[in-house]
C-alpha cells in the first residue's frame, strides 16, 4: 500500500511538473500572439495592400514586400520542390542502405540544421557578388537552398514509412522499379510529401538573414528579378528598427501578416495530412 | 480422409499434368546465414502444392525464390536452378519483370494498392498490355469474377481498394493476380491475416483456381495444407524433409520427424 501511495505522489508530481511546462510554454506564444495582434490589427490600413513602403512620415503601403516575398517564395518552391522530392525518392528508393545513401543523408541532416545566416552569405558569395549586385534571383536561390533539406527529410521519412510488402505486391506483377515508386509508392505517400512541402514553405516564408545578403530590400516596386526587391521580413526589419512611428506600425502589419500566412499554411498541411486522399 | 480418385489414384509419376516448376537444388543465403540447402521438388501443373514446416523452416523464402522477389533486397544469394517450363529462371539476365509477369503472388497481409478497385486490378493488366476500355473492363470483370468478388464490388469499382474487409482485400489481391494471366500463383500465407469465415472462402477461391494454374501455397495450417493442396512439402531448418502426395504425408509420413510436427508434437 505503502508503495501505490508514491507512486500515486509521483504521478501527481509529474503531471503537476508536465502541466506546468505546458502553461509556461503557451504563455509565451499567447503573449506573443497578443502583442502581435493588438499592434498588428491596428497598422493594418486599406493602404497596405495597395501601395509601396513609404519615405518616412508619409502614407504608404506593403504591397511591394508582399508580391516580392510570394515571388520569391514561388520561385524557390519551383526550384527546390522537385529537387527535394527526387533527392528524397532517391534515399528512400534506390539508395537506402548504400553508403552513398548514408552520405547524402549525412550532408542533408547538416544542412537542414544550418544557420540561415550562413546560407545567405553562401549565395551571397556564389552569386551576389559575381553578378555585382543583389537580386531577386539571389534570395530566391537561398530560400530554396533552405527548403530542399526539409523536403528531403519529409520525403524520404514519408516513402520509407510505406510497407514493402506494397512494393513487393507491385514487383511481383512485373511492375519496373521506377512505375512501383511513380504509381504506388508516392501515391501511398503523398500527403505526407506535401505536407512536407507546405511545412518547407511555412519555414522559409519568415526567413530573414539568407534574403539581407541576397535580395536586399526595395523601397519601390520592382518586378526585375535581376534587381534587389523588397520581401516582408527584411521590411519588417529594417522599419521595426527605425525610429519611425507609421514605419514602425507598417513592421507590425507585415509581422502579423507573415503570421497568418505561416498559420494558414500550417492548417493546410494539417488538413492534406488527415484527409483520406481518395475518394470513398 | 475422403479418397478423391484423382489424388489417390495417381503417385506423381503418373499424374497427367506436367511438371511446371522444376525446384533443383536450390540453396539460398544472407549474409552467411544458410536458409536453404538442395531443395528439389517438382510443381506441377494444375495442382497445389503446400509447403509446411515450423516457424523459420524457409518455405516463405523458397517461395520468395520461385519469382526472385527476394532480389529486391540485396545481399540475398540464390543458388541451384528454378526450371519454369523447362527454363532456369534464376539464370541472370533474363528480363525479370517479364519472368514475375508470368507469376502471380499474393501475400500474408492484404496488399491493395492506394487507389480504386478498378485501378487495382487495371494496374498490372496496363503494365504489359494497351486494351481498349472495354476489353480492359472485361477483363476487370472476369478477375473479380474468378476471385468471387464481382457480386460485392461490381457497385463500386471506382472506391478505394483500401475501403474493402481484409477478407475483401486479400481476393482483390488474388484477383490482381490473376488478371495479368499468370501460368503460376504463389500464396504465401494467404488466409493467415483472415477470420475463419474468408479463410474458407480463400480456400474455396484456391479449389477453383487449381483447374487453371499450378499454384504453391505456404501454410502455418496442417488442417489448411490437408484440405486445400495435392502435395505437401515437409520443411525443416532450411531443409527439404519429405516431399508427398498430400494424402501420404498426413497419413503415412515416411520421416519421424513429420509424423512429429503433423501430430503437433513440436512446430
Amino acid at each position: 500500500m505503502q508503495l501505490y501511495a508514491r507512486r500515486r505522489v509521483t504521478n501527481y508530481l509529474v503531471v503537476g511538473l508536465s502541466l506546468t511546462a505546458t502553461a509556461f510554454g503557451l504563455l509565451f506564444l499567447v503573449f506573443v500572439l497578443g502583442t502581435l495582434l493588438k499592434n498588428g490589427v491596428g497598422a493594418l490600413g486599406p493602404t497596405l495592400f495597395t501601395q509601396a513602403t513609404p519615405p518616412p512620415g508619409s502614407q504608404g503601403g506593403l504591397i511591394n514586400a508582399i508580391c516580392g516575398s510570394l515571388a520569391m517564395t514561388l520561385i524557390a518552391t519551383l526550384v527546390g520542390t522537385p529537387t527535394g522530392i527526387l533527392a528524397g525518392t532517391f534515399l528512400a528508393e534506390y539508395a537506402h542502405n548504400s553508403r552513398l545513401g548514408e552520405f547524402v543523408r549525412f550532408i542533408n541532416d547538416i544542412l537542414l540544421s544550418a544557420p540561415s545566416i550562413i546560407i545567405g552569405l553562401f549565395v551571397y558569395s556564389v552569386m551576389v557578388v559575381p553578378m555585382g549586385h543583389f537580386s531577386a534571383w539571389a534570395g530566391s536561390v537561398a530560400l530554396a537552398i533552405i527548403m530542399i533539406p526539409v523536403i528531403v527529410r519529409t520525403t524520404e521519412d514519408m516513402l520509407t514509412l510505406v510497407p514493402n510488402t506494397l512494393r513487393e505486391a507491385a514487383a511481383a506483377l512485373g511492375a519496373p522499379k521506377w512505375k512501383i515508386v511513380v504509381t504506388v509508392t508516392y501515391r501511398s505517400a503523398v500527403q505526407g510529401m506535401l505536407t512536407g512541402v507546405l511545412l518547407a514553405v511555412a519555414r522559409i516564408s519568415g526567413e530573414t538573414a539568407p534574403l539581407l545578403f541576397t535580395a536586399l530590400n526595395n523601397q519601390f516596386w520592382s518586378s526585375n528579378l535581376n534587381a534587389p526587391m523588397a520581401n516582408l521580413p527584411v521590411v519588417i526589419f529594417q522599419f521595426a528598427m527605425s525610429p519611425y512611428v507609421d514605419w514602425q506600425a507598417l513592421a507590425w502589419a507585415g509581422a502579423l501578416l507573415i503570421t497568418a500566412a505561416i498559420l494558414f499554411l500550417n492548417i493546410g498541411a494539417r488538413l492534406l495530412a488527415s484527409w483520406s486522399g481518395l475518394e470513398k | 480422409m475422403s479418397e478423391e480418385p484423382e489424388e489417390t489414384g495417381a503417385t506423381a509419376a503418373e499424374s497427367p499434368f506436367p511438371v511446371k516448376v522444376q525446384i533443383k537444388n536450390v540453396g539460398f543465403r544472407y549474409g552467411k546465414f544458410e536458409a536453404l540447402k538442395g531443395i528439389s521438388l517438382p510443381l506441377r501443373d494444375r495442382h497445389v502444392t503446400a509447403f509446411i514446416g515450423p516457424s523459420g523452416c524457409g518455405k516463405s523464402t523458397l517461395l520468395r525464390i520461385l519469382n526472385r522477389i527476394y532480389e529486391l533486397y540485396p545481399g540475398q544469394v540464390a543458388t541451384g536452378e528454378v526450371l519454369v517450363d523447362g527454363k532456369n529462371i534464376l539464370s541472370p539476365g533474363l528480363d525479370l519483370n517479364l519472368v514475375r509477369s508470368k507469376i502471380g503472388m499474393v501475400f500474408q497481409k492484404p496488399t491493395p494498392f492506394p487507389m480504386s478497385i478498378h485501378d487495382n486490378i487495371a494496374f498490372g493488366i496496363r503494365l504489359y498490355e494497351r486494351l481498349p476500355k472495354s476489353e480492359l473492363d472485361d477483363r476487370i470483370e472476369q478477375a473479380l469474377r474468378r476471385a468471387a468478388l464481382w457480386d460485392e464490388v461490381k457497385d463500386k469499382l471506382r472506391q478505394s481498394g483500401l475501403g474493402l474487409s481484409g477478407g475483401q482485400q486479400q481476393r482483390l489481391c488474388i484477383a490482381r493476380a490473376i488478371a495479368v494471366e499468370p501460368e503460376i500463383l504463389l500464396l504465401d500465407e494467404p488466409a493467415s491475416a483472415l477470420d475463419p469465415i474468408s479463410t474458407q472462402r480463400i480456400e474455396e477461391l484456391i479449389a477453383e483456381l487449381k483447374s487453371d494454374y499450378c499454384i504453391a501455397i505456404v501454410t502455418h495450417n496442417m488442417q489448411q495444407a490437408a484440405r486445400s493442396s495435392d502435395y505437401t512439402a515437409f520443411m525443416y531448418l532450411g531443409e527439404l524433409i519429405e516431399f508427398d502426395e498430400t494424402e501420404r504425408i498426413f497419413t503415412a509420413p515416411k520421416v519421424k520427424r513429420t509424423e512429429d510436427y503433423i501430430t503437433g508434437r513440436f512446430g
